[in-house]
């Protein structure tokens, strides 16, 4: 294997280098401008919509049959609620797109929307979780009693005994704050419509284009045929472009209406107010342990906070419910009892960000392992060890299939390149000195790379999962991939240059990869859920399997040979004995246009095509953060931050280790400083970079990262996914590092972001009860 | 007063004849009127830094200043950064650091970096970081940035 | 986010702009640094209908001495005072303070009278007046005066300026080597608005504390001088104790403003904290 695990460059960063990538804004020249009109009010009814004479304004009397979003899941606790592309008459969460305005410029647009008027009478909006979970709260929903849009319960037959007989009952309660994935590039979408065969091609900055072209035509009741989606260059997604949002349904009919290119640009703020936001979570968990510490049985409420409607496809079920099948993590326990729900409120909608529910489930089970450990007078690693998985395959409570991993491996590495013993030194000199230094561990595995069988578990209605792969050798031998998944700054281009190179004996630099339009690729998945170099690159390798025996049968006519005595190597097709052998590019050429020389066997052509839709692989990671608590500020500094991860082979290291650092930052942010904020009228008070505060340089300390590897046969490349594994851990590491340094104050934090303010508060509450 | 009106910005050792209104941003007149679509928008309100280029060989927010005030300055975009082909050795630095992912951020990061070398090629780690934290990224977590700047300070740049 | 339209005016000499200011009425405004007035601009918060581009007027980025003063061009930059502009005390303090605003392209651009004129009251160089005694030099077509910190910054985003009005300098007493002058502050990551800022400035004769100013910034609704902080510190031997009561009497003063980034409860106990961190920064030096 020559490339595979090769820390290599990538061959597209030359282009985004020197100022040429293609984003969606850098194709938007000659079209025209659309600006949408949003709510500044969280719940009402319309009484009109007034636009200044001459602006070309659409509302929802102009859709005529539009058809809403409505993503559905085949369970009778879910209730499906249809979305609509501009509301009649129900406004029901501030952001919500009320009108739209076209106009050449973008300037002339906002002027234009500035003077549309909105009047819209208000009605009492419901904007907190647990408020609307109240038998007097408002209804966001008719159809939605209670508020909940989706239930999930399960209980094993054993539980009650088991938590009764447990010696000690530990409960936390955990409250994770909103987020917002806040890539870069804020969304954006660019519809030209081709005079010539009259459809339509959408430019847009999303990690679904071919969900997005069926989605949009299926709402506009247009042939998918007659839309090509692109997903040019994107600046991030982390799975907030990953749903079908009313704004590009709008801008496709729009676009068609007029016959002319239009553009809607998203600006930051309407991203921090309108683009989907997550984790606003509330948490119970009630754990039993035995009298060593071993949990035996698990008991969770979870409810989130899902806003006014259901992402498209995965619905709002995607964190109640992933809550719910994962929230037993790496541990080995038996009896659960677990009731999550997904809860409407006038807020914007919830998708998923980055892990999803698992950055906070991980929090919450974390802490627990902490609280408990404390309890029943056990070190936090030791509680860890006794309850961690050891074998394997292991089936959880809730059905879910654990491939290896090396869970308990994974926290010895991290205590080990941590140095427990030393930290302890230095903790207790610091305490001596009025300094305040914690040490926090998480460990959990990473759902990855799983197919549509996962998803069917889910009851979806539409269910993603397998990814397919179309390959081809040209006439001068470059090698082609075609394929569904949709990579935006994960560098999947180059991991599978690299493995279909080793399968062919190429380079990478021979192999292209042809990826995000619907025109010119197979109908995939785009690019979430850590599943990309798992499952595009599963079948990647299955079809370059095929092209490469397709590669030998054409060299063995040319070496008269036997085609399993042949192997492809450094560009060319070589008899294992002896020195025969053929260039590739030759043999290329020659099955090209020499295609005489070949028989009549229909299957001469270069060209293969396979699929790949796996049950799903788990990567496993421990995460160990080292941080000083200012007590008198509350202001946390990450000293050190280290990271055993597990994801089997690393097809590109770089990369892998690039995901990771990328995901911990985020973890960080969640951990101490993200949060959007709503008043109690469900006005958004963050609504800038000065509110709402993703981490720079220096909130982000250099990550030490160790690899172990567990190779299994759940991913036929050998790879799991590990793109998630940096959000989903490192909360949980540091918030527990916050709580090790105040151990001396009897503090146990629940929450998330652990601001300054809230570590102050509890600090301030542990002196005043101290005197 | 507010209509448009003809400038000249001279951009990378080109000049670009445009007519722009006075609310026209730098960043708006560079991608919009001048083509260069290289230099990118984050926020609009100076915090991202995605849209740093240098005036006048000093890093600035390309969406903080009007086209208009720009005239009679020396305007150096990433498009400059190469020169023949080749990739300024920061390019270098940051692809073989892996320094990327997404590649959004990057063109306000090498404007950045170029420029405050160029003050202070002198720099240390605690400047470095100063400097390297003003810019937002979202998906590297800064340390492959940091490694590749690094690593191009105290070379001829 | 795209401004609403202005009419754009880049005079070449200061008694233009002025003119062209005081034809515009309430909806002009100078442009100088624009760090703070475009982003109001992109987000339509602000709307002037006239801007006033002062970048090309030669002579305002100037930095001298003037009647004992450290006298501040409206075209100073940050950056200028990264490095130290004056001997003594202040020629210490002034690249303090500096290195806490905001990031480098910021300070490339803006101008120290700029945040004089906008006034946040988390603004560095806006405590630092207050915390100074600074005179604010103001012109307008028809007159020019002098305003004193103290009565210039009125509430959030206002000052005493009126509106055909710019500033011109900003003057900074010298500081005598007898002073000791510390500056802290609080806020959530590297470069953002301070939550609170504390600047401590104390002059010391045999010993013993002669003259006290206790400025805070972001706890009210202007930069403030905390008497309290002061009558406590005046005739008093440096020390920690003392310097922890002053510090109270600073939190005890004032009921902050809260806001997301800080309740009025958090801000109270940093004003303490501040307080006498810049009171020890200030004995150190």
């Amino acid at each position: 294997m020559r490339w595979t695990g090769q820390a290599l460059p990538r061959s597209e960063d030359r282009y985004l280098l020197s100022g040429h990538g293609q984003f969606t804004a850098d194709v938007a020249r000659g079209a025209m401008s659309l600006v949408f009109v949003r709510s500044t009010i969280a719940k009402g009814t319309i009484r009109g919509i007034e636009a200044p004479a001459g602006a070309m304004v659409i509302k929802a009397a102009d859709l005529g049959a539009v058809r809403p979003i409505r993503p559905l899941l085949h369970r009778p606790d879910y209730v499906a609620v249809s979305q609509p592309i501009l509301p009649e008459s129900e406004v029901s969460f501030v952001g919500q797109p009320l009108a739209a305005v076209i106009a050449p410029s973008r300037e002339l647009a906002e002027d234009l929307a500035d003077q549309v008027y909105v009047d819209i009478e208000q009605l009492e909006p419901v904007v907190d979780l647990d408020r609307a979970l109240q038998s007097d709260a408002p209804s966001v929903h008719p159809s939605a009693p209670g508020n909940v849009l989706v239930e999930g319960k399960v209980e094993t037959s054993g539980f009650a005994e088991s938590m009764a007989a447990a010696m000690h009952v530990v409960e936390v309660e955990l409250r994770s704050r909103r987020q917002n994935a806040s890539p870069l590039e804020a969304r954006g979408g660019v519809v030209v419509p081709d005079r010539r065969t009259g459809r339509l091609t959408l430019t847009a900055s999303v990690q679904m284009p071919h969900m997005l072209r069926t989605g949009i035509a299926d709402c506009l009741g247009m042939r998918e045929a007659d839309l090509r989606v692109i997903a040019p260059d994107v600046g991030g997604g982390f799975g907030q472009k990953m749903s079908l949002v009313p704004e590009y349904v709008l801008l496709v009919w729009a676009a068609r209406r007029l016959n002319h290119p239009i553009a809607w640009i998203e600006d930051r703020r309407e991203n921090l107010i309108a683009a989907f936001h997550s984790r606003d979570q509330r948490h119970r968990l009630r754990g039993g342990f035995d009298a060593e510490g071993r949990l035996l049985a698990l008991e969770a409420d979870i409810r989130c906070n899902v806003g006014a409607w259901s992402c498209y496809p995965v619905t709002c079920g995607v964190e109640p419910l992933m809550a719910l099948a994962e929230l037993p993590g790496p541990y080995d326990f038996r009896q659960y009892k677990i009731r999550s729900r997904g809860v409407t409120t006038n807020t914007c909608p919830m998708a998923p960000y980055r892990g999803v529910s698992r950055p906070a489930i991980t929090l919450s089970l974390e802490r627990l392992m902490d609280v408990a450990a404390r309890r029943i007078g056990l070190d936090r690693s030791e509680i860890r060890r006794r309850n961690l998985i050891r074998q394997f395959p292991y089936k959880t409570v809730t059905g879910i299939v654990y491939d290896e991993g090396s869970y308990v491996q994974s926290l010895a590495a991290a205590e080990d390149a941590v140095d427990v013993a030393a930290f302890r030194a230095l903790q207790e000199s610091a305490r001596k000195e009025g300094r305040y230094l914690g040490l926090g561990l998480s460990v959990f595995n990473e759902r990855s790379g799983y197919g549509t069988p996962a998803f069917a578990a889910r009851s979806m209605d539409i269910t993603p999962g397998f990814e397919r792969v179309i390959i081809g050798m040209d006439s001068s031998g470059s090698v082609e991939l075609r394929i569904g998944a949709s990579p935006h700054g994960q560098g999947l281009q180059q991991g599978l240059r690299q493995l279909v190179a080793d399968e062919l004996g190429l380079e990478p630099t021979d192999i292209r990869i042809i990826h995000g339009d619907t025109e010119h690729t197979p109908y995939g998945w785009g690019t979430f859920a850590s599943r990309s170099m798992v499952i595009s690159g599963g079948a990647a390798k299955l079809a370059a399997v095929k092209l490469n025996e397709k590669i030998r049968k054409s060299a063995a006519m040319l070496l008269q040979a036997d085609p399993e005595q042949i192997e492809l190597s450094d560009g060319h097709a070589r008899l294992r004995a002896g020195s025969a052998s053929v260039k590739l590019s030759e043999l290329a050429r020659a099955c090209h246009h020499k295609s005489h020389q070949f028989g009549n066997d229909a299957d001469s052509g270069l060209m293969a095509f396979a699929t790949y839709d796996p049950p799903g692989t788990y990567s496993n990671a421990c995460h160990a953060a080292v941080v000083e608590v200012d007590i008198e500020t509350g202001r946390v500094k990450l000293l050190r931050f280290v990271a055993v991860e597990d994801a089997g082979i690393l097809i590109n290291p770089m990369l892998a280790d690039g995901q990771i650092v990328g995901g911990i930052a985020q973890g960080i942010g969640n951990a101490l400083l993200e949060e959007i904020v709503y008043d109690g009228d469900g006005n958004i008070l963050t609504a800038s970079l000065a509110d709402y505060l993703p981490p720079t340089a220096r909130e982000v300390p250099f990550v030490e990262i160790v690899h172990l590897e567990t190779v299994t046969d759940a991913s036929i490349t050998g790879a799991k996914g590990l793109g998630e594994g940096g959000a989903i851990g490192a909360p949980a590491a540091v918030i527990n590092a916050i709580c090790d340094a105040l151990t001396p104050f009897g503090i146990e934090l629940f929450e998330m972001p652990a601001t300054p303010e809230r570590i102050r508060a509890a600090v301030r509450a542990a002196e005043e009860r101290r005197s | 007063m507010t209509g448009k009106q003809p400038i000249t910005l001279k951009v990378n050792d080109a000049e670009y004849r445009i007519d722009v209104e006075p609310r026209r941003t730098l960043a708006d007149a560079l991608r919009d009127d001048c083509g260069l679509t290289g230099t990118h928008l984050g926020c609009e309100h100076g915090i991202c830094g995605a849209c740093t280029v240098l005036v006048d060989n000093e890093p600035v927010r390309s969406c903080l200043m009007f086209a208009v005030q720009a005239q009679d300055c020396a305007i150096s975009t990433v498009e400059g950064l190469a020169r023949n082909g080749e990739l300024h050795p920061l390019q270098e630095a940051f692809s073989k650091y892996h320094g990327l992912q997404c590649g959004f951020c990057t063109p306000g990061f090498l404007m950045l970096a170029i420029g405050a070398i160029k003050r202070n090629p002198g720099m240390n780690e605690e400047e470095l970081l100063d400097v390297l934290s003003s810019n937002l990224c979202r998906c590297t977590g800064y340390q492959n940035i940091i490694a590749a700047v690094r690593s191009v300070l105290g070379r001829p740049l | 986010m795209k401004p609403a339209a202005f009419s754009y005016f880049a005079p070449k000499t200061l008694a233009e702009a002025l003119e062209i200011l005081a034809r515009s009425g309430p909806d002009g405004r100078v442009l100088a640094g624009g760090q703070s007035l475009v982003p109001a601009m992109n987000f339509r918060l602000a709307r002037p209908e006239t801007l006033v581009d002062i970048n090309r007027i030669p002579g305002l980025a100037e930095i001298r001495t003037v009647d004992g003063k450290l006298a501040i061009g409206a075209l100073a930059r940050h950056a200028r005072f990264e490095q130290p502009v004056a001997d003594g005390p202040l020629g210490v303090l002034l690249p303090k303070v500096a290195r806490h605003i905001a990031h480098l392209p910021i300070r490339l651009r803006g101008t120290f009278a700029g945040s004089i004129a906008h006034a946040d009251p988390a603004s560095e160089w806006c405590t630092l007046a207050v915390g100074l005694d600074a005179d604010i030099i103001v012109k307008s077509a028809s007159l020019a005066r002098t305003i004193p910190a103290g009565a210039f910054f009125k509430s959030i985003f206002s000052t005493d300026l009126n509106e055909d009005e710019m500033i011109v300098e900003v003057r900074l007493p010298h500081l005598g080597t007898n002073w000791h002058c510390g500056f802290e502050e609080f806020s959530r990551r590297a470069g953002d608005f301070a939550i609170v800022a504390a600047l401590a400035s104390l002059r010391i004769d045999h010993g013993q504390i002669s003259d006290a100013r206790i400025a805070l910034g972001g706890v009210i609704n202007r930069p403030v001088r905390s008497r309290q902080a002061e009558s406590v510190l005046a005739g008093q031997k440096p020390g920690p104790e003392l310097f922890r009561e002053a510090a109270r009497q600073a939190a005890e003063e004032f009921e902050p403003l809260g806001d997301i980034h800080g309740s009025a409860e958090y801000k109270s106990d940093l004003v303490a904290v501040m307080v006498r961190r810049a009171l020890e920064q200030a004995a150190a030096s």
